[in-house]
């Protein structure tokens, strides 16, 4: 290799634009992104705050539909307003807008209600990965929710209002491989090493080993040793906390001493002392797996099946036979000289390739047997799926026009929650019968100055009714009836600026499958600046 | 139509929120339109930084009703930048920051009147910072951020031990990395300042060098070994490394990935090269939008007092769903930023064996974390510089003082030290106390 013409790989335009993100979400992320279509339904402050932070990421294309006009009020609160657009279509004076913050991306609108759309073109969302609706009336809500349901498109619905913010993501199935937990699971495999990691553990002879070199040794090597010097004394592993303790003391005594004969303080044991609660559980497959493997969806394959529940159930079949899921093949850094380090990854690496081979070989039957064709899951959707198959998720929610209809299923548990005075859930059943009032006065409670003392009678009967048929005996206080009510309706920019941040995430947690979406309603309380979620 | 009569319509929104009582209303608040005249025409605020966090901090203040507005950033506008700054185009590439934000916020956002300050924040001094009702940072300097939440304690005015309310300037603070963010108000003096929470922020994760020079085992480490010993031995360019220069960064990734082959190393990336040489952070809209709008909000409240602010430190992170976290950060009583003037402030060292050297160790260490501090002692008869790295020549001549033991250097117990250091505007006075004396 020539060393002074360095041949580094030449980065794009896009690859340099879009740099700080693609470390957290890849290219195979980033690809899903601009292979995408959202749609936005009114475009509110709230609305063009979440698609802002879309297609800055680069999201494919985006469609805005409102049917409305712009007004005075609107400006004041939407950034990609300005005075020259009142009385123009506000959707077409968005997307000219949005449209600027990044060339990369499509846009388009639709100056129409969305009560239209959906009567004259039924499968006109058809089309869309991701919807998004904001400031919806309770109609709305009801027809969009049970036509994307039948779609299977994912739906967000979401409402700003006053310093109280709402989004509920409505989505039958949700699958994610790439679910990027805080801390990675690594399976040492140390209870039960398959035969090349047992033949390299027990290749050490620790006792012979000079205190330099022993300070070399990972780990993992040491663990091993002291576990089956505790099996051998014991019988058994360690499970309680004082057994535990116990291994540690064996670690702690094994540790050399210095010519003062004090033990040295070396990283690697100290390493092996800490890692004994973790690497005794670490190789169970996790409680979340176990359910997800025997879901229904898993077990019961069908010609229809996608490829994520096809790689499940093959890995059901491989932990049933191996009793383990699929060795990651990356290690963590520990103390340890470069060529035992390197070698100890080699090892796992190797065993993960065998793994993830063995996986691919019963995909490709399955695939057989059901009909599909050999290449629509590649070995290296198979490695991906094992190398993470620790912390694999599926999100599923019910569907919210269910919830509007007479006997709510979900209604237990909004009453168990209302009966909890610190439960943010009187904000959900107010908002709710916030859209009811509207439905059935045209207009949000304190819309005008006049009209704030009255309409907290008319809002109070608005939840009193909600409340019944939801079957709560709970009350909500009138001080929080009137809050609602001074709000007017109003939109508050920053309330709308976080809760698009939120919102804009979630999207792009659709739509990459990477990272945990909301399951499934969060409550924003700017007062308080907390959010809670509830499981609707 | 009248400029007034735009405004009026405008800020109907806020209007509903700032001319209404309601029951559950901060006890303070006293709704009137007074309100929405004052944070439109008399509450100035101060925005540091106009990156990721500023622009949406100026956009967030323009649509609450803020209207005198400065925004202080010494950076200029770079490709990287556009997947979230978005008052920011291609053509503005090369352009200040702050002169290119202000501009369009001015621009979409009538009445609203941002006045850009291309310039470190260093080169303002008290009377420049003091015209302000708020400071809000949107900084990913450390050092910035102290400085600054330093520089705003030194405003506080005592009258008999008193603090004087009407000379407390609060400062809001956010910062992001990827999904997480944080946001945070401070009332100096009063409240929990940066100083007061320094263990917050972690120092940057370095590796052992003996690490990176004997036993490599991540990619990192090789990289890490190109950047600090292989680059200044074969000085490739004749100058110290640029992360913007794409010919440096081929070099590091040549280099790198030379080493990783012969320590059989896999993982060296040209991106993963950028990332550690760089030392970048990842960022995205979303989260900058969340914890920019939190640190409005807070603004906002402060200004009209219509309800409580946060008390005081929020956490966010919406890689699992989305999770906030709010508690009180404590202030420090004895905090060496801000506990007040006239109070003594003690430092206890172990012994008087301690080496100068060992003594700037300790204040580099995690607990005061300067970064190259200055030492002057206040002896009776005059003031005598032990150590300063700064000026070359003053360096040299207190150099050997490095190796000599603070007893040595006529320090004992109840000496007084003035520290300087680049995380604070004003020196810092500090009285040593030892635990124990060698005799
Ligand atoms: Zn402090």
């Amino acid at each position: 290799m020539d060393s002074n013409s360095p041949k580094s790989p030449e980065q794009s335009e896009k690859t340099k634009k879009y740099d700080r993100q693609l470390r957290l979400w890849g290219d195979h992320g980033q690809f899903a992104l601009e292979t995408a279509h959202v749609c936005l339904i009114n475009a509110t402050g709230l609305g063009t705050e979440i698609l802002k932070s879309i297609i800055l990421p680069g999201i494919g294309s985006f469609t805005v539909i409102d049917g409305g006009k712009v007004r005075e009020d609107d400006i004041s609160v939407n950034f990609f307003l300005d005075e020259n657009d009142i009385g123009k279509s506000k959707a077409e004076a968005v997307t000219r807008f949005l449209l600027e913050l990044n060339p990369d991306v499509h846009g388009d609108f639709i100056d129409e209600s969305l009560q239209r759309i959906i009567e004259n073109n039924p499968s006109f969302f058809n089309s869309f990965n991701v919807v998004v609706g904001t400031a919806l009336s309770e109609l709305e809500i009801i027809l969009l929710s049970s036509k994307l349901w039948e779609l299977k498109v994912p739906l967000l619905i979401c409402r700003s209002y006053g310093f109280i913010g709402m989004a509920r993501l409505q989505i039958k199935e949700h699958t994610i491989v790439e679910s990027h937990p805080d801390n990675q699971n690594t399976s040492y495999r140390l209870l039960n090493p398959f035969p090349e990691l047992k033949t390299y553990l027990e290749s050490f002879d620790l006792d012979s080993l000079e205190l330099k070199d022993l300070a070399h040794v990972p780990f993992v090597v040491i663990l091993y040793k002291y576990l089956q010097e505790y099996r051998k004394l014991f019988g058994r592993i360690p499970k309680t906390y004082k057994e535990k303790e116990t291994l540690r003391d064996l670690i702690r005594k094994g540790m050399k001493k210095d010519e003062n004969g004090l033990p040295s303080a070396e990283e690697n044991f100290e390493e092996a002392i800490k890692a004994v609660n973790y690497v005794l559980t670490s190789d169970e497959v996790p409680k979340e797996i176990v359910k997800l493997l025997t879901d229904d969806n898993c077990v019961n394959l069908t010609t229809k099946s996608t490829s994520f529940w096809i790689m499940a159930n093959a890995l059901k079949y491989f932990v049933e036979k191996e009793g383990y899921l699929p060795v990651r093949g990356v290690l963590p850094d520990m103390t340890a000289e470069t060529k035992h380090y390197v070698k100890l990854q080699q090892i796992y690496r190797s065993q993960a390739l065998r793994d993830s081979e063995s996986v691919y070989r019963r995909v490709q039957q399955l695939l057989q047997q059901l009909n599909q064709s050999a290449d629509s899951i590649s070995e290296a959707d198979v490695k991906e799926f094992c190398k993470f198959s620790h912390d694999l998720r599926i999100v599923r929610s019910s569907c919210i026009s269910h919830e509007y209809l007479e006997k709510p299923f979900n209604s237990s548990y909004i009453v168990s929650n209302l009966d909890d005075p610190d439960s943010s859930m009187e904000y959900y059943v107010i908002l709710r019968s916030i859209e009811r009032f509207y439905s059935e006065y045209k207009e949000y409670p304190g819309n005008l100055d006049d009209h704030v003392e009255p309409d907290i009678v008319k809002l109070k009967a608005c939840v009193s009714k909600l409340l019944s048929e939801i079957g709560s005996n709970s009350i909500i206080k009138d001080d929080l009836i009137h809050e609602f009510c001074r709000y007017g309706g109003v939109e508050l920019h920053s309330v709308s600026s976080f809760l698009g941040g939120c919102i804009a995430q979630e999207v792009i947690k659709l739509l990459t499958h990477q990272f945990i979406p909301i399951n499934n309603t969060i409550i924003y309380n700017a007062v308080s600046s907390d959010i809670v979620t509830f499981c609707l | 139509m009248s400029a007034e009569g735009i405004r009026s319509r405008q800020f109907s929104c806020l209007r509903k929120i700032l001319e209404r009582a309601g029951p559950v209303c901060h006890p303070d608040f006293e709704p009137s339109a007074e309100i929405l005249n004052f944070i439109s025409n008399d509450c100035k605020v101060l925005v540091i930084g106009a990156g990721g966090l500023g622009c949406e901090l100026l956009k967030n203040l323009g649509l609450m009703g803020f209207r005198d507005i400065h925004v202080i950033d010494m950076d200029t506008i770079d490709l990287s930048n556009l997947n979230r700054q978005f008052l920011f185009r291609r053509k503005d590439i090369g352009k200040p920051k702050a002169e290119v934000a202000a501009e369009f916020i001015n621009k979409r956002i009538s009445g609203c009147n941002v006045k850009p300050h291309f310039c470190k924040i260093q080169d303002f001094d008290e009377d420049f910072y003091r015209q302000f009702s708020i400071v809000i940072c949107g900084l990913d300097s450390i050092i910035a951020r102290r400085w600054i939440n330093a520089m705003l304690v030194s405003l506080l005015v005592y009258e008999e031990d008193i603090l004087d309310q009407t000379s407390l300037i609060p400062l809001i603070d956010g910062g992001t990395e990827g999904f997480k963010g944080n946001a945070r108000i401070i009332l100096p003096g009063m409240t929990a300042c940066i100083e007061c929470t320094l263990d917050l922020f972690p120092p940057q994760v370095t590796y052992p060098l003996c690490t990176i020079a004997s036993t490599p085992r991540l990619p990192e480490h090789c990289i890490e070994y190109v950047k600090l010993l292989q680059w200044p031995k074969e000085n490739p360019f004749e100058c110290s490394i640029d992360g913007d220069d794409p010919s440096h960064i081929g070099w590091i990734y040549e280099k790198s990935l030379e080493r990783a082959a012969c320590f059989s190393i896999r993982g060296v990336t040209y991106r993963l090269v950028q990332g550690v040489v760089k030392n970048i952070i990842p960022a995205v809209a979303s989260t900058n939008a969340v914890i920019a709008a939190t640190c409005v909000t807070e603004a906002f409240k402060l200004a009209s007092s219509c309800c409580s602010t946060l008390n005081n430190y929020m956490v966010f992170n919406n890689v699992d769903g989305v999770y906030t976290y709010t508690y009180e950060a404590e202030k420090k009583d004895d905090c060496f930023v801000c506990s007040p003037f006239f109070r003594v402030k003690y430092m206890d060292l172990p012994h008087d064996g301690m080496k100068l050297n060992e003594f700037i160790e300790f204040l580099s260490g995690l607990q005061y974390q300067m970064k190259n501090p200055g030492i002057v002692a206040a002896f009776a008869e005059r003031n005598r510089t032990l150590y300063m790295s700064g000026v070359p020549s003053i360096e040299e001549m207190t150099r050997d003082n490095l190796k000599k033991s603070l007893k040595e250097l006529n320090i004992i117990n109840g000496t007084k030290l003035i520290v300087t250091d680049v995380t604070r505007p004003t020196p810092l006075e500090i009285v040593i106390r030892f635990s124990e004396i060698n005799n």
